[in-house]
């Protein structure tokens, strides 16, 4: 969404070409914009204020993440570290192991993420095209049960996945989101494909297509980015899900990493630059995810909020 | 949604002979393609709601150990419990945190940043200040409460460590104590909070016909009428979304108690899911954590249902105005 206002020409000529402007304000105006020029600059800072609030935590979180633990006892959280001390980050890289997490957590994330945007769009082709009878009850218990709080499932969840021999299995938890994503998926697809062409869907009839046909060679490159929307978001949100794998994954191999920093509060070895260097690895993938999908982000947002 | 309904209706009338039987017959040929969805619902989350009524119906210590039929002993136990008044209470302060707060500075921030930064300090500017409100969205609850956790240390935390440097001989201890603990959760909830009203405003923003503005400018309105006139009643789906996902998310939070407080100290911050979760897994009160969470989901749906039909009629009633 903020595609549209950046590639406007006249943003470039805003940011620094400030000369430009004066020449083509008339005389009478000067007065008034002199002082609109000084309230804005007020608003900026204001802006700016805020979103230095926003960061402050995780500058000092940085700034204390290379410190070594007498340097903090001595100096406090806000001097610059006496020396690059990377020993609280390796106690942590070790302690959780790390890479151990971080495999788990893709792996769980990515396998919810392509499961649940193939279930959202098999269920949303039979509701949106197909226009299955008793589709608005269907797409609203859908919609319900995304809404439903996770308390009110885990413990049959674990009864159920211990029943099965899935206990402390990471099966079980990307089965559970595979389906509470899907059940959001569907309810934004399926409007998404309640206004599918009908021209194309016909033309594909014509040419003989069946409905299985019909999904992969003329829906799915239509909703495509859609899709690739969804993936995304579901990727993220089973990433930073904390409760059910708190509950459905007991043991240190099995967790993911919101869970195994959690788990770490409280140990008393944990001293401040050791919880600061554990909260940076964390936030990382998160960070260099955001950066790398941002404005598909953004737009996703949007797409979710309209509909 | 609501567009597939209202198309299917009107070709009734038109299409009574062979050809309306040829269409009822057509939507049993997609069957197949719904049912994964609906079994993998109906296993994951029909079934286990099923069983939770059930579960909250007995008193059993989970596990192996017997149900014993207790009836609606555990929701009229629940009514004399005060801990469980509490954790509701509390949700009244997890909406002021995260719903009301956020939204009207979110609004603020995100009209600022359209009106003001974007037109005169370039798109740039508004966007990177944008993602910066957004950045405490994108953590790991569990990563944002361990960060916080430590800022608000009362021995080592920096907040404290700074306050003595500056003097002060006691600092509060932030979530310690009763009387800051619910106060300190509420800041870190508007803090992880507010940049989603904003993104999701901004792109409301830009929604809005410029000419609108401009017609109003051009009569005379200054800023406050033309936001109170143009702004407020363009954004109003939007605001319906926020308040409605918000609300639904302040009712179910866990993660931040459960990083932060634990809903301590003495339930000061304790909220409905961390009780339920509480006495499933450290009382062994299965039924009766089954049946918090219960009250907890009739409460979220009769919230969410009140809040879509509020949205429903105010989107009539602007279709009726035009």
């Amino acid at each position: 969404m903020a595609a549209p206002i950046e590639t406007l020409p006249a943003g470039t000529a805003v940011c620094t070409g400030r000369p430009v402007r004066p020449p083509r304000a008339k005389a009478t105006d000067t007065d008034r914009r002199h002082r609109r020029g000084t309230a804005r600059w007020f608003v900026l800072a204001a802006a700016v204020l805020v979103a230095v609030v926003m960061l402050v935590p995780f500058v000092i979180m940085v700034l204390n993440a290379f410190k070594a633990p007498a340097d903090y006892s001595q100096n406090g959280p806000l001097s610059w570290p006496a020396e690059f001390y990377t020993e609280g980050l390796r106690n942590f890289w070790t302690r959780v192991n790390f890479p151990e997490k971080l495999v788990n957590s893709v792996w769980i994330s990515g396998a919810v993420a392509l499961f649940a945007v193939v279930l959202s769009l098999f269920s949303a082709y039979a509701l949106g095209v197909g226009r299955v009878r008793g589709r608005m009850w269907i797409v609203t218990l859908f919609l319900l049960a995304n809404m439903l709080p996770q308390e009110v499932l885990v413990y049959p969840l674990f009864q159920m996945a211990q029943e099965v021999g899935l206990s402390n299995n990471q099966w079980s938890v990307i089965i559970i989101f595979t389906v509470i994503q899907a059940a959001f998926g569907t309810y934004l697809l399926s409007s998404v494909l309640g206004t599918f062409p009908k021209a194309l869907l016909e033309a594909a009839s014509l040419d003989g297509a069946g409905r299985w046909r019909t999904l992969w060679g003329v829906v799915f490159p239509v909703v495509r980015p859609t899709l690739s929307v969804l993936l995304i978001f579901f990727f993220i949100w089973t990433w930073n899900e904390f409760f059910i794998p708190l509950v459905m994954l007991t043991t240190n191999a099995t967790q993911t990493i919101p869970v195994a920093l959690a788990s770490l509060q409280g140990d008393r070895m944990m001293d401040a630059p050791t919880t600061n260097a554990g909260a940076l690895v964390s936030m990382i993938p998160a960070i260099v995810f955001f950066l790398i999908f941002q404005r598909t982000l953004t737009r996703g947002i949007t797409a979710g909020a309209v509909k | 949604m609501t567009t597939v309904d209202r198309a299917a209706p009107p070709q009734e009338p038109r299409t009574r002979g062979s050809r309306r039987g040829r269409r009822s017959r057509d939507w049993v040929g997609y069957l197949p393609y719904l049912l994964p969805g609906l079994i993998a619902f109906t296993v994951v989350i029909l079934i286990p709601f099923g069983m939770n009524i059930w579960y909250s119906l007995h008193k059993w210590k989970g596990g192996n150990a017997p149900l014993r039929w207790y009836g609606l002993g555990n929701y009229t136990d629940l009514l004399a419990d005060e801990q469980f008044w509490t954790s509701f209470r509390n949700s009244i302060a997890m909406i002021l945190a995260m719903v009301v707060v956020p939204t009207l500075i979110g609004l603020l921030l995100a009209t600022t940043l359209f009106d003001v930064l974007g037109k005169r300090f370039g798109p740039r500017v508004a966007s990177v200040l944008r993602a910066t409100y957004y950045l405490p969205q994108i953590l790991p609850v569990a990563v944002a409460g361990v960060l916080w956790n430590w800022i608000l240390n009362s021995q080592t935390g920096a907040v404290n460590v700074i306050l003595r440097e500056i003097g002060v001989a006691n600092p509060p201890n932030w979530l310690g104590s009763t009387d800051t603990a619910l106060p300190t959760v509420m800041l870190v909830l508007i803090w992880i909070q507010i940049g989603y009203p904003v993104v999701i405003f901004m792109s409301a923003l830009q929604r809005v016909d410029p000419e609108l503005y401009e017609a109003a400018e051009l009569d005379g309105a200054g800023w406050w009428h033309r936001f109170r006139a143009i702004t407020i009643p363009q954004i109003k789906p939007e605001t319906f979304v926020i308040t409605l996902t918000c609300t639904v998310a302040a009712l179910k939070v866990f993660g931040p108690i459960y990083v932060l407080t634990r809903g301590g100290p003495e339930s000061s911050t304790l909220v409905p899911s961390y009780y339920s979760y509480l006495n499933f897994f450290d009382k062994s009160k299965v039924g009766y954590g089954a049946a918090i969470a219960n009250v907890l989901t009739v409460l979220i749906i009769l919230i969410a249902v009140v809040i879509m039909v509020l949205q429903a009629r105010s989107a009539r009633r602007e279709e009726e105005g035009r």
